[in-house]
This record gives C-alpha cells, structure tokens and sequence, in this order.
C-alpha cells in the first residue's frame, strides 16, 4: 500500500468508503469487491485499471445505481446513492444504440426519459454530435455508422443532460487500435472542453495513463484498490507523449504493481 | 440481368403447364380426377364472369379478416399481460402449453354447434387459430430487449413504463410482425376449414358442393382463388411490416423468402 496518495480535492465529486459487494447466496457466493475506498474531486479524470473480471463493472454499476452494494457506502455529493440518477451519464463497453432511432433520437434519449423538451436541446445536440465530428449524420441510423462512430453517438447521449458526472465502462475496448487511440484524443478534448467528473474504467495500462490524472490500481478476487497513482503529465497531451520517458515510467509502475498480485491477462 | 430471369420464370411456370395439358391428354385421364389447365382456366373464367363467386369471395374475405382482427387483437393483449405479470404466466402456462400443442383446427365441428352455420362460427374458428402465434410471438418479443438496453434505460431513471413504451414495444415489433404475417395466412386456414364442416356460404362452402358434383375443373379454379387471396392479403401485412420495421436486419436484407421464427414453428394450427 505504500505510495499510496489520497488525493482529497476540496470538493468530492465521489467519496467511495469500505465499499463491499458480494454476488450469490450462502456458500457459493463470489466477492467481486471487497473494502473500496476513494474519492474523486470535482472535475477530476480518473480511470480504473485492472485485470478481467476484478468487479470493475460492478463498481461502476454500483456508483450508477444499477446495482446495491452489499456493504460501505458511496456518496455522490455528499449523498447516498441508492438508485439511478439524473445527473449521471454512462457509457457502457458497446454503444448500447436503439435501431429504431436515428443519430440524433439515439443522443435524445435522455432527454425524452427525463422530458426536458426536445426543441431546448436540440442546438446543443447539434453541437455535440459537431464536436465528435458526426455533423451531417444526424438523420442517420446505427447500422450505416461505422463501430467508433456508432461509440461516439453513445457518448454524445451520456453528455446530452449535462450531467455533472460521467460512468464510463471500456468504452473504446471494442475499437481497433487507431480509432481507439483516436477517441481518447477526442475524450480529453472534450473534458477539457467541459471539465465534467469522469470516471473512466479500461485493461489497457497505456490508454489509462494517456487518459488519466490519477490511476487507480485493482486487483482481483477479492477486487481491491491497490495502488493510487497521480500522473503529471502536461495537457493537453497529445499522442507522442507515449513514447516519453515519464509515460514509460508510470506504466512500467502500474504494471509492476498490477503483476505483484497476478498479472493482467 | 432481372428482366431476363423474369422471363425465364415465366417461361418455366409455361412449360410446366404445357407438361400437365399434353400428358393428361396423352395418357386419357378422365376430367373428374385431373382436369387440363386449358379446362380449369374456362372453369375460372365461367365462375367469374357469371358472378359465381363473387358472393363467396366476398364471405371468406370478411370470415378472415375479422377472424383475424379479432384473434390477433386478443393475441397481442393476452400475450402482453402475461409478458409483464409473472403471476399471471405462473397460472396460464399450463392452459397455454395445452392449447397450443393442440390443433386448433380440431375445434371446427365444436364451434359450428355453438356458433351455429353463419358468418359467426367462421369467424370464432379463424380468430382462434391466429391468437397463438400472435400471443406467443407478443410474449418472447416482449422479453427480449437485451439486459444492455434495459441497464442503459435504468440508468437514465426511466420509470417502468418508459421502459415498456420506449424499449420493449418497438423490440417486440419484428416479433409481433412475424406473428401477424403467420396470422394472416393461418386466419384464412381457419375460415376455409370452418366452412368445410359447415357453412351456408364461403369458398370453402363451394369448393365442398362442387366435389359432390364432380366438377374437378371448378374446385381447382377456387383453389386458384384462394391461392391469389392469400398471396394479397400476406403482401399487405408484409408491405406494412417493411415501412414499420425498415431499422429491422430482416426488412432490410430481402435474403430469404421463407422465414419461420422459431416461436411460431412449434404452433399447431
Ligand atoms: N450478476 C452477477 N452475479 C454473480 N456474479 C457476478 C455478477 N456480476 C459479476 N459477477 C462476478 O463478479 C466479479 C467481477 O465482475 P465484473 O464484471 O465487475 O468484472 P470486470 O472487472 O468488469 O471484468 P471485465 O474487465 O472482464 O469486464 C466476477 O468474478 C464475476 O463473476
Ligand atoms: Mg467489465
């Protein structure tokens, strides 16, 4: 646990404390989390890295309000979480899009849920499909987009109600290298465009130190938070920054950690 | 390159018949087991011409699609109560599994006793073949919205009802369309049958007397007749399916023809 830095901004976003969740009934039940603790400051981007299957997304379902958690507690502004939430957005690992909706009913979806009139949002829509350059593809439908535009499309939804925090679950796992490196250019963009809470679970060590101002490092059976890593690396960053010194180091760190307990897969 | 297949098709479907007419005049057979296309085409245009079948044409019509309007209205709200109650499907899965591996058709006789031999047996028994496939299409589509889809809904805090109106009717939709196609036809099935056992009037109807009579040539014209029915009446129900479901892989890609969803296959009619 040494290095450990808790990084407790003025404001907490997200204050995680003894964190426990345990799946299935007497004798062959599985704890997916055991013990979590963290906050997340107003603002800040964290990503959470681990290996397969070490309750990443059950963290995630739990901090969204899919899931109760089985102990602990987690706070959203100070408040318990105890179901979905308004002012949350998510992106799961697949685009999750309707085919019976266009681009722009796809990124509406939030709105017509939460009725807050279509006509109000509709610039703004605009704007954000723009920013993740898919202007001029408003009226189309999933199955013409391409799998990163059709990610794009999820992500314009999960920031359509301005939500003052965004869940996001492996959203580019499923892209090919390029675009995936391509979306993360973009995501940083936008944060720093937007300047939302975002907090960002990936496997991939490199896209998590690209993406992140602190790491959180996990590890499985039972899922604990390892290791706590600010990473100090100028913004905006662009792609070169992968191949400086400092980058190798924070990976060359998380990995150390993340085999001390078994590896990544 | 289509226009040419076209032609051949139709060249095909010529030389088929050209086969009938020349082997049935070659070999003899008599015309009261299977009569010349040349015969049959006369029979058809003789029952047109004098009005013969106007009236029954008109009868079965109205037979099925009443019977179907009324089956597949009671399939879709039986099929969506028991999609959404789990208690309500606790108590109707016996009587369902039951029913639909029964034939529905086997009823006929009972449904001419209590409906009598008028318009209204007919529309009972068409009705009653057509609920099932659209009841158990309504059901499995109902329940197949992926867990994703439910999540992401649940995430936004949709309320139960957004999830129902906003994600499972517009997923059931192929399912309930498939079951609608199947519907159409078994619906027509239905009334034809209900005539056979008995009938004041219908194609059905005409197609019995004119085996008592012989007339061969006559019985196959209406067969044409219906063939024809049931063709228009699926091609209406599939039109309508495409330009609703023009988002569905299965409106989109005209690959196969002959589609069976596996929830209608284990119907029995
Ligand atoms: N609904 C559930 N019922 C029972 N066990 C579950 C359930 N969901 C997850 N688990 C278990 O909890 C553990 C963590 O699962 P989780 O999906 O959170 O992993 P993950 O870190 O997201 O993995 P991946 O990177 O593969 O997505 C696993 O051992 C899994 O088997
Ligand atoms: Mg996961």
């Amino acid at each position: 646990m040494d290095g450990m830095e808790t990084a407790l901004t003025s404001r907490e976003a997200i204050a995680v404390r003894h964190l426990s969740k345990r799946f299935g009934g007497a004798g062959g039940g599985v704890t997916a989390l055991s013990d979590i603790d963290f906050a997340i400051g107003e603002g800040e981007l964290v990503v959470v890295v681990g290996p397969s299957g070490c309750g990443k997304s059950t963290l995630l379902r739990i901090l969204a309000g899919l899931l109760p958690q089985s102990g602990g507690e987690a706070l959203l502004h100070g408040t318990p979480i105890t179901g979905p939430r308004r002012d949350i957005g998510v992106v799961f690992q697949s685009p999750v899009l309707f085919p019976w909706r266009n681009v722009l009913g796809n990124a509406m979806l939030p709105v017509d849920v939460q009725r807050l009139g279509r006509e109000k949002l509709r610039a703004r829509a605009f704007d954000l499909l723009k920013l993740v350059g898919l202007d001029g593809f408003e009226h189309r439908y999933p199955w013409e987009l391409s799998g990163g535009m059709q990610q794009r499309v999820a992500l314009v939804r999960a920031l359509i109600h301005d939500p003052a925090l965004l869940l996001m679950d492996e959203p580019f796992g499923a892209l090919d290298a390029m675009t995936r490196e391509a979306m993360n250019v973009e995501l940083q963009r936008i944060w720093m465009e937007r300047r939302k809470t975002i907090l960002f679970i990936t496997h991939s060590i490199g896209e998590a130190v690209y993406l992140a101002d602190r790491v959180l490092v996990m590890t499985p059976r039972p899922g604990r938070i390892l290791d706590s890593l600010k990473i100090d690396l100028p913004r905006p960053r662009g792609l070169e920054v992968m191949n400086t010194e400092a980058f190798g180091a924070y990976v060359r760190r998380i990995r150390v950690s993340l085999n001390a307990t078994g590896g990544l897969d | 390159m289509r226009a040419r297949d076209f032609l051949l098709r139709l060249v095909f479907i010529a030389a088929l018949l050209s086969v009938w007419e020349a082997l049935v005049r070659a070999l003899d057979v008599p015309a009261y087991l299977l009569p010349t296309p040349s015969a049959i085409g006369m029979a058809l245009v003789r029952g047109v011409t004098s009005g013969l079948y106007e009236e029954h044409i008109g009868i079965t019509i109205t037979e099925t699609l009443l019977g179907f309007a009324v089956g597949t209205f009671g399939g879709l709200l039986l099929g969506t109560a028991v999609a959404l109650s789990r208690r309500f499907d606790y108590f109707m899965y016996p009587i369902i599994v039951m029913f639909q591996a029964m034939p529905k058709v086997a009823l006929a006789p009972l449904i001419i006793v209590w409906f009598g031999l008028g318009i209204t047996s007919k529309v009972v028994n068409s009705g009653l073949v057509c609920f099932f496939p659209l009841m158990i299409n309504t059901i499995v589509g109902l329940r197949s919205a992926e867990e994703d889809r439910v999540s992401l809904m649940r995430s936004l805090a949709a309320s139960p009802l957004q999830i129902f109106w906003m994600l499972r009717v517009p997923n059931a939709l192929p399912y309930i369309f498939a079951g609608l196609e199947i519907a159409m036809i078994f619906s027509l099935i239905g009334a034809i049958v209900g005539e056979f056992v008995g009938a004041e009037a219908g194609l059905g109807m005409l197609i019995q007397s004119m085996n008592f009579t012989m007339d061969v040539a006559g019985q196959f014209s209406v067969l044409l007749i219906l063939s024809v029915i049931g063709l228009i009446l699926n091609g209406v129900v599939s039109v309508i399916r495409r330009r609703a479901l023009f988002w569905d892989p299965s409106s989109r890609q005209g690959a196969s023809r002959v589609r069976l969803p596996a929830a209608q296959q284990q119907d029995a009619l």
